[in-house]
């Protein structure tokens, strides 16, 4: 267990790894405030939330294993061999979530836009055509939805702050921002999916969320940025230069100590 | 030991499995916590279908191993150990018995959650009322912190006798 993996081009198989490295990603990002959040409860908050995505990558990367071997006829990739032994472009994670974690301004915003974001996403995926797929997200939905009053909280109390806070949340506002529009750019791998009954296209959930984070950022009294030409490029395993040391991090004990188990 | 067999053996299997405790709140037993949604003769194995509490509880392996080794301590292997996510585990699952051991053991017990299960997402004007105090029954208490030790639990303090608890929250 240690030469690098492939994935075929599967669209069911992708179309599972997008949402799974999503959550692989951000709990990646998030865990590495244990011990540096700001306050005791909040360090054990953002521990709680990484460890729900955490469990929710898991199910996503084993389903995505037993998917590709029943469109290869191989044998399942397993959730660790997903998770550890693929190459970046091999990982398909919109930019939004690898983004560095920044100051805690940026990572309680890129919480609430994410929450939000997955819980459309689960609740459509609740009636999916693919029962495992349904059962991953009749759980996350539950966990996405305290994910994001938690998120929401903070969004609204800093922006509704201090001089000082108020600053570092329009900081973080116009910095991720044009992010968030890849989350709703479909390819055909969505198609697919969507004519399959599997999930939503991408761009479905666009108008729910905008709604969401029009409500949620007027009463954090922050102004709505306008839609940004920027587009990123993370769905299609193309990367951020953030990514390469994010994975060096994740990858590392598999990487030097090969098939080392707990 | 005389091998026991259909209806014989899923009862004293359910009976095993009421011996096998929560490693996180050792007080509750995992059929107390509701995770144990069904025991029937598999083909070559008894078969035990759990529903985990949270996608990412840390002791999910843990008690599959506890469950399976409780079983077949009690002669009543081979045991299988089947997960399954549909429907999603809730609160509401918990048994009476549970929730007066969770009150004993000091931690508040979850309420009943809304209607068909559906959470309410609501932000900055939510703070709903806070558990009564497992102490002192004061239903004057408020919430320190959302996030607990485990998953599972939240953290509060009871403005009567002062005293922090921890709450089961409704999921």
């Amino acid at each position: 267990m240690s030469a690098s993996i492939r994935v075929s081009t599967c669209a069911d198989v992708r179309y599972v790894l997008r949402l799974g490295d999503a959550c692989l990603v951000l709990a990646q990002r998030l865990s590495e405030w244990c011990g540096h959040a700001p306050i005791l409860e909040e360090d054990i908050a953002l521990a709680n939330l990484a460890l729900d995505l955490l469990g929710q990558a898991r199910a996503l990367l084993t389903h995505a294993g037993q998917l590709e071997a029943r469109a290869t006829g191989g044998e399942a990739l397993t959730e660790d061999q997903l998770a550890f032994l693929r190459e970046e472009r091999d990982y398909f994670n919109p930019t939004l979530l690898e983004l560095p974690r920044g100051d805690f301004a940026f990572t309680v915003l890129r919480n609430a836009c994410v929450a939000a974001w997955m819980r459309l996403l689960w609740e459509r995926l609740v009636g999916s055509c693919d029962p495992a797929l349904a059962g991953i997200a009749g759980k996350a939905l539950k966990e996405s939805s305290y994910h994001l009053e938690h998120a929401a909280d903070w969004v609204v109390r800093l922006g509704c702050g201090t001089e000082e806070s108020q600053r570092r949340m329009a900081n973080a506002l116009r910095e991720l921002w044009p992010y968030t529009a890849e989350l709703f750019e479909d390819d055909a791998v969505d198609e697919a999916a969507a004519a399959r009954g599997l999930g939503p296209r991408a761009s479905e959930l666009r108008e729910p969320w905008l709604a969401q984070m029009r409500s949620l950022l007027a009463q954090a009294h922050l102004p709505m940025p306008a839609e940004s030409p920027f587009r990123s490029f993370g769905r299609q395993g193309r990367h951020s230069e953030h990514m390469g040391y994010l994975l060096a991090d994740l990858q590392f004990l598999q990487r030097a100590y090969p098939g080392g188990v707990w | 030991m005389i091998a026991l067999t259909g209806m014989g053996r899923i009862e004293r299997a359910w009976q095993v499995l009421g011996t096998v405790l929560d490693p996180e709140v050792p007080v509750l037993s995992v059929c107390d916590l509701g995770i144990v949604r069904e025991v029937r003769e598999g083909a070559h194995a008894l078969q035990i279908v759990l529903t985990p509490t949270y996608s990412g509880c840390p002791a999910t392996e843990l008690i599959e191993q506890q469950v399976r080794e409780a079983l077949e301590g009690a002669g009543l292997g081979p045991v299988q150990v089947c997960l399954q996510r549909a429907p999603a585990w809730t609160s509401d699952w918990i048994s009476a018995e549970g929730r007066q051991k969770l009150r004993d053991y000091g931690i508040a017990p979850p309420q009943p959650v809304s209607g068909d299960g559906a959470v309410a997402v609501r932000w900055a004007s939510r703070r709903g009322p806070s558990p009564a105090c497992p102490r002192c029954g004061s239903t004057e208490t408020t919430v320190l912190s959302g996030f607990g030790a485990t998953a599972c639990k939240s953290l509060h303090r009871c403005l009567a006798c002062r005293e922090p608890f921890e709450h089961f929250k409704a999921l």
